[in-house]
C-alpha cells in the first residue's frame, strides 16, 4: 500500500466493505431459498462470492493502491488459475465429444 | 550483518523483503486451492447427477456455516483495525483488535469441530462419499491455514509487539503481512461456503 494514507478514510472505507459482505453474505443464502434451476443457482451464488472476494482484495488487502509489481505477479498468477480451471473442463468436453462420436460411428448411413 | 530492504522498500520494486515474500507465497496458495476447485469440479461433473444426492445425505448445517462466515468476516475488519491501529502509534487498541482476531479465528475453529463432530457421530467420514471427501479435504486445509493465521497473529500481538518500541514501522508491515495472509484465508472461505454448503 502507498506509504500516504489518510487512515481515518481507510478506517471508513474498512467499515462500508465489512457492511456490504455482510450484506452480500445475507444474499448468498437468501439467494439459496429462491426456486431456480442448478445453472442459475450456481451463477447467482458464485457472482456473489466474486463480488465479496473482490471487495476482500481491493480494499482489506489494499490491493486497490498497490505496486504494479504486485499486479504483474498477479495477473500470472491468474493465467495459471484460470488454465488450472479450463483443465476439468476440457476434460469434459472432450469426453463429451468422443461419446458422440462412438454414437455417430454406431449409427446405420 | 543487517538484512537489507526489510523496512525500506528496494529501489527495483519499490516494496520490502516481506511484501514481496508474502505475496509470493499467496500467489502459491491461490495454485494450491486451485487445484483443490479444479479437482472439485471434475468430481462434481464426473458423479453422473449424484452430486445433489450426495450433498443432502451429507447434511451439512447452514446456519452453523452462515455464522463461520460471518465470524471470519468480523474477524477480517478486527485484522484491518489491528493494522490502522498500529498506523496511528496506538499500541493498546492494536492489541485490543489483534487478539479478537485471533479470538475470532478461535471461535471459527470451535464451530467447525462441533460441525465435525455432528459429521462423524452420524458416520459422516471422508471415505463415506466422493462429496464428503472433497468437503474434508477442503475445510480441513483452510482449518489448518486458520491456525496458521493464528499462530502468526497471536506472536505479533503477544510477544512480537515489543517491537513497536524499537522499529514500529517494521512492526506495522509484518502486521500488514500477516493481515494479507489473513485476509486470504477469509477469501478462501468465500468461495467454500457457497460451494459446499448452498449449491
Amino acid at each position: 500500500m502507498s506509504e500516504h494514507v489518510d487512515i481515518d478514510k481507510q478506517v471508513r472505507i474498512y467499515f462500508m466493505v465489512f457492511g456490504a459482505l455482510m450484506v452480500g453474505t445475507a444474499a448468498t443464502v437468501g439467494a439459496y431459498y429462491l426456486d431456480v434451476s442448478v445453472p442459475v443457482a450456481l451463477t447467482i451464488g458464485l457472482f456473489i462470492a466474486s463480488v465479496k472476494a473482490s471487495l476482500v482484495a481491493c480494499f482489506f488487502m489494499h490491493l486497490i493502491d498497490e505496486k504494479k509489481i504486485i499486479y504483474w505477479t498477479l495477473a500470472l498468477t491468474v493465467a495459471f488459475f484460470i488454465a488450472l480451471m479450463a483443465l476439468p473442463l476440457l476434460t469434459s468436453v472432450t469426453d463429451q465429444v468422443g461419446e458422440f462420436a462412438e454414437v455417430e460411428a454406431h449409427e446405420p448411413h | 550483518m543487517e538484512i537489507p530492504y526489510t523496512v525500506e522498500a528496494h529501489p527495483e520494486t519499490g516494496l520490502n523483503n516481506g511484501k514481496i515474500g508474502i505475496w509470493l507465497f499467496l500467489t502459491s496458495e491461490v495454485m494450491l486451492f486451485g487445484a483443490l476447485f479444479a479437482t472439485f469440479i471434475m468430481l462434481r461433473i464426473g458423479s453422473d447427477g449424484n452430486w445433489a444426492a450426495m450433498q443432502a445425505e451429507a447434511e451439512l448445517n447452514i446456519l452453523l456455516a452462515t455464522v463461520n462466515t460471518l465470524v471470519l468476516i468480523a474477524s477480517s475488519l478486527t485484522m484491518v483495525m489491528a493494522w490502522a491501529s498500529l498506523m496511528r502509534g496506538q499500541l493498546g487498541r492494536f492489541k485490543l483488535f489483534g487478539w479478537l482476531t485471533v479470538g475470532c479465528g478461535g471461535v471459527f475453529l470451535v464451530i467447525k469441530y462441533f460441525e465435525y463432530t455432528a459429521k462423524f457421530a452420524h458416520d459422516h467420514y471422508p471415505e463415506s462419499s466422493t462429496f464428503l471427501a472433497i468437503y474434508f479435504a477442503m475445510t480441513g486445509l483452510h482449518a489448518l491455514h486458520v491456525i496458521g493465521g493464528m499462530a502468526w497473529n497471536a506472536y505479533f500481538t503477544g510477544p512480537g509487539s515489543k517491537l513497536f518500541h524499537t522499529n514500529r514501522q517494521w512492526l506495522t508491515d509484518r502486521v500488514e503481512h500477516s493481515g494479507l495472509f489473513w485476509h486470504f484465508v477469509d477469501l478462501v472461505w468465500i468461495f467454500l461456503f457457497p460451494v459446499f454448503y448452498l449449491l
